[in-house]
């Protein structure tokens, strides 16, 4: 697998995603007539007014994002420096498009309240389209916590520079002074004259066009109106009715269901196939390109008795398996060695060895995280359907474009011969960035001349998806006896570099993350490697205040000089009665903190051991976060609450567990999520820091949650795990 | 087996052809278009496909739609009555008791299955209950909230 160079160059932020840097499976040399003409959206929306944004160049993220994508696709034409669009039609409908994709972090609900501020209008007057490629601008994909620091920014001042157009528009019109119209209820007014015009009737018989910059104002958080109070989700009522169709919901004339050939090995190449029985079958096209093998048939139950009725020989690689996970990857693992992915360098301050000289305590300990499943309810799904040499794929993913791309690229077409239409999806986590089984619909439909449907299983999810990367984590560490760190030392074997570098003050450190060769597909999953890295840092943090023999919320704040990372440990200790209480017999209570994509979180958990069984119980998990300002708090505690319970279960027992190239526990049935009886009472304080930014809040939450629960266990036992999973059965037997 | 000709769903009957050995949840998404019934695992062990048979809450996954005939379906599609929400369906609303939604209509047809069976379930009554149901999103607590609120509802509705 070499990586592609263009995406190589231009991922902006972890190494760790790995799956971003991965060809597409198959190659396929497809006829496709290349005539007829795309359709240019721009014409089709009539008239009005239309405001596109254009980035700034002082915006890292999104220059680089625009440097990647020229346009529309990975390689595609198109206009180049715009990064959102917002038009107001000639009946007053104001539509925003934007790349971005919903997977339930709300973000359609966010972007509306973001527009819905500037212009002055009800949510429900907003329409927003997103994540289709043929009407949004090019977008990276929906991760790295950037939905609300990136787009949401941008929207909002291509709708205050809308808002002041139709205010320039009324005011010539009227030929009044700008200054004393006002904005309200879809209307431009002037209080003097009493005047006032709908944003339809001001747009009617209008094509204006306006481009804004970055620097364009919009409303400062002290001014909200509308953003910062709890709006509900902007399409509930489809959800809880059904009405809402997921890419797996959508259904084309003509349609066929797909089912893929896989090897019974990771790794396995073809050696024989044979199709006859299969096309034996009523209706059934049956395809083998390469190593790809697959059927369309009109209906499931057939599709999946064609499958069947392949004849496939297979030949398959050595294979390790996760009873050597760890030495294995430590093996593998160097200075930047393995994979061909370079390590984040060491960041290095003082002398560890003069660090440790000066302590009065020293430990070393090594910890582990196992590879687990983002395990999304809907697994990856896509329909395909071709039209006079056009593609049009539905599919549930976190980067349309990236689909777009893989497409093109496994068919062998331009990438403007592609539509993909992203419908609100079920969930991603990280894990729905690639999503292989839109190239596979394409074949298929390719093939039978009809629209193709293919929803993987389970089982084929959990198996031929990616991987949160396991990784070994090796920390050394000295603390005099006041509580001051003197040294800190910190090796991540191929889990990932996110959040590798402590907040917290210590003069001599230095932290590395060493990729390895991972035996099996790894990829982003919700916060990275930052889970990984806190639960190894602070698990050694509360074992250092204990060799001291100071309580570990007071050890921290003796070693931190962030203002808003003490604010949140405070705030959760406040919340939980730290100090105040004791914890009761067979309980512990356990503390934790951290930082991320520019937003700090603390847990607080209390847990219960039954002493007979082993098993842990969590009863209670404090949060407080702070990601600057809120602008939506009902939202944003959901989110909360959601990675609190995810963290959970990566804390406790999920794993995936695999051996001769075959994961052994892939189906929900084997491979344990956290359900309602694992669920403890959850308190979320949302630290509305209103001067600051604000940051996405889909990922931080989780970080803290590990450790905490670890050190709660500690605090009850005297046990220390230090492998993720804690207790997969359990306490483990010391 | 012959194949089956007609299904009772949502208090209609609906004429179809179909092997009585395919899965209900594929008769009911991809024959009869209620594709509000989710495939999430394949095994019952998600609760995303649920769908109640004879009001009894029914992994559709796992049920082969022969067994069906003569039975009475309902489906997500058919809890709302003229318009206006089953109370369940509005206490998710106002709890906010989803993200992605996936595992809603799943959710809510378990719960309205158990707030048959019992008017007023105790939480420890509801966290037994609906234990089957997976949400991946992890908004479990407002679940549980959401079925208490539609269980006040409907006690206070009831003569």
């Amino acid at each position: 697998m070499s990586p592609n160079p263009q995406v190589v160059a231009d991922i902006l932020l972890e190494p760790e995603r790995y799956e971003l840097y991965a060809e597409p499976r198959y190659r396929f040399d497809l006829d496709v007539p290349l005539d007829g003409t795309r359709r240019d959206f721009l014409k089709t929306l009539g008239g009005g007014i239309l405001v596109y944004l254009a980035v700034a160049e002082s915006d890292e993220v999104q220059a680089q994002e625009r440097g990647r994508g020229r346009g529309r696709g990975f390689g595609g034409g198109g206009p180049q420096e715009l990064s959102a669009w917002l038009h107001i039609g000639e009946q007053g409908i104001v539509t925003v498009y934007s790349g971005k994709a919903e997977v339930g972090q709300n973000v359609r609900t966010s972007l509306s309240q973001t527009v819905a501020e500037e212009l002055r209008l009800p949510l429900s007057a907003i329409r927003v389209v997103l994540a289709d490629t043929e009407l949004v601008p090019f977008d990276m994909g929906t991760f790295g916590s950037n939905s609300t620091p990136g787009m949401a920014p941008q929207l909002a001042r291509a709708a205050a520079a809308a808002s002041e157009l139709l205010v320039d528009l009324a005011s010539e019109q009227w030929k009044a002074d700008r200054k004393t119209l006002v904005v309200a209820d879809g209307k431009v007014a002037d209080p003097a004259t009493k005047k006032s015009l709908t944003f339809g009737e001001i747009t009617k018989g209008q094509k204006l066009t306006k481009t804004v910059t970055a620097e364009a104002r919009s409303t400062p958080p002290a001014q909200w109106t509308v953003l910062g109070k709890s709006a509900p989700k902007v399409d509930g009522r489809e959800m809880v009715t059904g009405r809402h169709k997921y890419a797996s919901d959508v259904k084309r004339p003509g349609m066929l269901f797909g089912k893929v050939l896989r090897p019974g090995q990771y790794g396995g190449t073809l050696k024989s196939v044979n199709l006859d029985a299969a096309r034996a079958l009523p209706g059934v096209t049956a395809v083998h390109d390469g190593e790809f093998v697959g059927v369309a048939a009109p209906n499931e139950q057939i599709a999946e008795r064609a499958l069947a009725a392949v004849v496939a020989e297979w030949n398959y690689p050595a294979q390790s398996s996760s009873a050597t996970l760890f030495q294995d990857l430590k093996a593998g693992g160097g200075d930047g060695g393995g994979g061909g992915f370079g390590g984040r360098g060491s960041q290095n301050r003082g002398s560890i060895d003069e660090g440790l000289a000066t302590a009065d305590h020293k430990l070393a300990a090594s910890y582990t995280v196992a590879y687990i499943a983002h395990a999304p309810l809907e697994p990856r799904a896509a329909v395909a359907e071709w039209h006079e040499g056009k593609l049009t794929v539905w599919t549930g993913t976190q980067c349309p474009f990236r689909v777009l791309s893989d497409v093109a690229r496994a068919c062998g077409i331009p990438e403007d011969r592609v539509r993909v239409i992203v419908p609100d999806t079920g969930s991603g986590y990280g894990g729905k960035h690639t999503v292989e089984a839109a190239v596979e619909a394409a074949r298929l439909a390719k093939a039978a001349g009809k629209p193709v449907k293919l929803v993987w299983t389970r089982e084929e999810e959990f198996t031929w998806a990616y991987f949160r990367p396991a990784g070994v984590i090796d920390v050394n560490a000295g603390v005099k006896n006041d509580g001051t760190l003197t040294a800190w030392e910190f090796h991540n074997y191929n889990s990932g570099g996110s959040a590798i570098q402590p907040v917290y003050d210590i003069r001599n450190q230095t932290s590395a993350f060493r990729p390895a060769r991972s035996p099996l597909k790894q990829g982003s999953y919700r916060a990275l490697a930052a889970t990984a890295n806190h639960f190894a840092r602070e698990s050694h943090l509360d074992d250092l205040a204990a060799l001291v023999k100071i309580d570990p919320l007071e050890f921290r704040l003796k070693n931190l000089k962030d203002a808003r990372f003490r604010g949140v440990l405070e705030a959760a200790a406040r919340q939980f009665g730290w100090g105040k209480v004791q914890a009761a017999a067979g309980h512990g209570f356990g503390i934790a903190g951290g930082f991320e994509k520019n937003s700090y979180v603390a847990t607080c958990a209390e847990v219960q051991i039954d002493r007979e069984s082993g098993q842990v119980q969590v009863v209670r998990l404090v949060t407080a976060f702070d990601c600057g300002a809120v602008r939506n708090p009902d939202h944003l505690k959901n989110q909360i609450e959601g990675a609190v319970v995810m963290g959970l279960g990566g804390a406790l027992f999920e794993a995936i567990e695999f051996a001769d190239g075959q994961i052994t526990n892939g189906r929900f049935s084997r491979y344990r999520v956290p359900c309602f009886s694992d669920i403890p009472i959850l308190e979320t304080i949302l630290v509305d820091n209103r001067d600051v930014p604000s940051a996405g809040a889909g990922e931080t939450p989780i970080v803290a949650v590990a450790p905490a629960i670890g050190n709660a266990i500690f605090q009850a036992t005297s046990q220390r795990l230090r492998s993720l999973p804690m207790a997969p059965n359990g306490m483990p037997k010391v | 087996m012959p194949d089956l000709a007609e299904l009772h769903v949502n208090g209609l009957v609906r004429r179809l052809d179909a092997d009585p050995e395919r899965s209900l949840l594929s008769v009911l998404r991809d024959e009869l278009d209620l594709t509000g019934a989710k495939y999430g695992c394949g095994e019952g062990r998600c609760g995303a496909c649920t769908v109640l048979i004879d009001g009894k809450a029914t992994r559709s996954c796992v049920t082969v739609v022969g067994d069906c005939e003569g039975k009475q379906i309902t489906t997500i599609e058919g809890l709302e009555r003229d318009g206006k929400l089953h109370p369940l369906q509005e206490a998710f609303l106002e709890c906010e008791a989803m993200q992605c939604g996936y595992c809603t209509c799943g959710m809510i047809m378990s719960g309205v299955s158990l707030l048959a069976r019992n008017a007023d379930p105790a939480v420890a009554e509801i966290v037994r209950s609906m234990e089957g149901n997976i949400c991946r999103c992890g908004t479990y607590t407002r679940i549980v909230q959401a079925i208490r609120q539609a269980a006040g509802v409907l006690k206070g509705a009831a003569p």
